[in-house]
């Protein structure tokens, strides 16, 4: 295994029949990077994730994933990869030590009974670990799932959606662990619907209609999009913000409690549209633009152009 | 290439005990339907049938024949409906169905008997159904042994023991020594074999896929070899179970004799076994969904019941029919189990029945094997 980088792939693409689902996607992940990975629903995450790691045969594109060949090595990548699912897909009918304990044998990993043993103390399960893993609640199932993904330390981590139901004590660890494990030299690949975890990656891609829209750290994303945001404080926002909509210049109106955020990249056509409805019971400042307002940005501006 | 290996075998194998084991009803199936199939067919067969309508045709009155006829009514197995006076009346009777038995007792019996000349009484039976008279049968030959003792006293007494005072006689009409639990019972073992062991590991796989387990299976570095062996093993188990429970059942239920080797049986049964086990992984590998290989499967055990001599003699069977029925493992096994329980055949006279089965294994693990997908496309 030689190079910096743990994930090189260029112009991946799938299509399910006639539906193109991963579009000539390039994507370059480090060794030991946190790497975020987002977009809607059904813009092809899933699917890029499952030809990473020989799930899925992309219909074209190259490029290698651990050093090993995406094509023709997929079992030399098994072996080094942990793959979290997005659905959860270990074996309900068996107990959580059991479900540790087969994938740590599938892998032959040394030492298998204080694997699993450091495993459930870990997880916090050493007491639970004859429940069923039917039994768990959906948070307890992502944990065992990533911590049966890791039971063979693993080179890179794939994570589809690990903490969705996940609660936000759990996800701070969770995070916590990943950032440690990352310290150590492991590469994740994560997806996420959360912003608050997208800015926990090193760097992200955003996907959208399986076009890779966006990427880079997430300063650079932000800066990217162009995106000029106006933050309005005051009185009656919901009628100001259907007063708003439909202007030129005006991209989106989101409401954020007490603060309405007006964005849209033509800075000077965003500033004409303010100035027609501006008044004085409102403070308005010209803002940051978060990463929420890029990606929504960017997934509007997709609509337009793929969909 | 990365290698089939035993680690990971082993840890498919486990899986899939814990799994069984925790699966409670379909186990209990799997021992239920031998069980339940064998009742049904015990009803069938009805091995000790009693009060079978008889008719005497008694050319002699004396003692010794009253004391027999008497012996005969209070056995239970024979109810006296008719006397026939002559032969062709007491043919007539049977060619009927009036009675099951003709009881002919000649002219000079009594004459003979102390004479020591050993008379011979004719039990005549209608064996269109030998399990039925079977039973009854077996009795008369009991009686006819010793219902004399105590009449036979004095100078006499040197008449009792063997070989008998008297020689009975039986002649079965119409189906002579066609001996239906000894056809069944050992048949019977091959047919839930083929039902239970085909369909659970139809199952086998396409479960994996319905409950989404697949993906995380599919992405380990499991070789398709490792899981197929890994889900035949332990059903190979399961179907030794099933033997076993039939052939006790055979032995202590239907007194079908176990003429030949048991070793050799057992031997063969894992060939049986596996090939059955292989057919319904293969049938796992093509299948959607659950449903379809359960469809699948019972698509399998149609013609295997059917043109396997299981129903129907394989003999009467038009030749396409034998020509399927030759390829399906269980026609070769019904064979290989009727030798060995019934005609005590060894290695060497089983053999040819051996290839066809080895065949068909090697050809359906092949299929399986190829079949499996290693991705979700
Ligand atoms: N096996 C399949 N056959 C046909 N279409 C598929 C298949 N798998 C996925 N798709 C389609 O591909 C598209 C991308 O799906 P994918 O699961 O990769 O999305 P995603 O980005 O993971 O979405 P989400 O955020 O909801 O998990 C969807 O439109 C989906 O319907
Ligand atoms: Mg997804």
């Amino acid at each position: 295994m030689t190079g910096e980088l743990a994930i090189d792939v260029t112009g991946v693409t799938k299509r399910f029949g006639a539906k193109t689902v991963v579009n000539q996607v390039d994507l370059q992940v480090r060794r030991g990077e946190i790497y975020g990975f987002l977009g809607p629903n059904g813009s092809g995450k899933t699917t890029f994730i499952r030809m990473l790691c020989g799930l899925l045969i992309p219909d074209a594109g190259r490029g290698t994933c651990l050093g090993f060949d995406v094509l023709t090595q997929q079992a030399e990548i098994k072996r080094q990869v942990g793959y979290m699912t997005q659905r959860f897909s270990y074996y309900e009918d068996l107990s959580i030590r059991e479900n540790l304990d087969f994938i740590a044998r599938i892998y032959a990993v040394p030492d298998r009974r204080a694997a699993v043993d450091r495993s459930l103390e870990q997880l916090g399960l050493a007491n639970r670990s004859h429940q069923l893993a039917g039994q768990l609640s959906g948070g307890w199932k992502q944990r065992l799932a990533l911590a049966a993904s890791l039971i063979h330390t693993p080179q890179l981590l794939l994570l589809d959606e690990p903490t969705a139901g996940v609660d936000p004590k759990a996800r701070r660890e969770f995070w916590d662990e990943i950032h440690r494990l990352a310290a150590t030299g492991l590469t994740v690949l994560i997806t996420t619907h959360y912003m608050d975890e997208a800015e926990r990656c090193h760097r992200l891609a955003y996907l959208a209609y399986g076009n890779l829209l966006a990427r880079g750290t997430v300063a650079e994303v932000v800066a990217s999009a162009r995106l000029t945001t106006w933050i309005v404080r005051g009185p009656e926002l919901a009628a100001l913000a259907d007063s708003l909509r439909g202007r030129p210049g005006v991209e989106q109106v989101v409401a954020f409690g007490n603060t309405l955020h007006v964005s849209g990249r033509d800075a000077a056509l965003l500033a004409a549209a303010v100035g027609a409805v501006r008044d004085s019971r409102h403070t308005w400042t010209l803002g940051q633009a978060g990463l929420e307002d890029v990606f929504i940005g960017l997934m509007d501006a997709a609509r337009d152009n793929f969909a | 290439m990365p290698r089939f290996t035993f680690h990971r075998l082993w840890a498919i194998v486990l899986k899939e005990f814990i799994q069984m084991r925790r699966d409670r009803v379909t186990f209990g199936m799997m021992v239920g339907i031998p069980l339940l199939q064998l009742m049904l067919f015990g009803f069938a067969i009805n091995s000790d049938p009693r009060h079978l309508p008889t008719a005497l045709r008694l050319g002699d009155q004396g003692p010794y024949v009253r004391t027999f006829v008497a012996a005969l009514r209070q056995s239970d197995y024979f109810t006296v409906v008719r006397e026939a006076a002559t032969e062709a009346e007491a043919a007539q009777l049977l060619q009927r169905g009036e009675v099951q038995f003709v009881i002919n007792i000649p002219e000079d019996f009594t004459r003979r008997l102390l004479r020591g000349e050993r008379p011979t009484i004719l039990l005549e039976a209608d064996a269109t159904d030998p399990a039925a008279t079977g039973p009854a049968v077996a009795a008369a030959r009991v009686l006819a042994g010793n219902v004399f003792d105590r009449d036979l006293q004095g100078p006499l007494v040197a008449l009792r023991g063997r070989p008998g005072p008297v020689d009975l006689q039986v002649h079965a009409h119409y189906n002579p020594e066609n001996i239906t639990q000894y056809n069944i019972v050992p048949g019977l073992m091959g047919v839930v074999l083929t039902m239970t062991m085909v369909v659970i590991t139809a199952l086998a796989i396409t479960r994996e896929r319905e409950r989404g387990t697949m993906e995380n299976l599919l992405a380990t570095p499991v070789r398709p070899a490792e899981v197929m062996v890994g889900k035949i093993i332990p059903y190979i188990i399961v179907g030794y179970i099933q033997v076993t429970l039939i052939l006790l059942a055979a032995r202590f239920l239907f007194q079908v004799p176990m003429v030949g080797s048991l070793p050799l049986l057992y031997g063969v049964a894992f060939l049986f076994i596996t090939a059955s086990l292989a057919v319904g992984v293969t049938f796992s590998t093509l299948a959607q969904n659950q449903l379809q290989a359960v469809q699948m499967a019972f698509f399998f055990f149609l013609p295997s019941i059917l043109l396997s001599g299981f129903m129907f003699p394989f003999r009467g069977m038009p030749e396409w029919a034998q020509w399927i029925g030759s390829i399906l493992p269980l026609t070769h096994f019904l064979r290989i189990v009727r030798g060995i329980m019934l005609k005590g055949s060894d290695f060497a006279d089983i053999a040819p029945e051996l290839w066809p089965l080895l065949l068909f294994l090697a050809v359906a693990m092949a299929i399986g094997v190829k079949r499996y997908r290693q991705t979700l496309d």
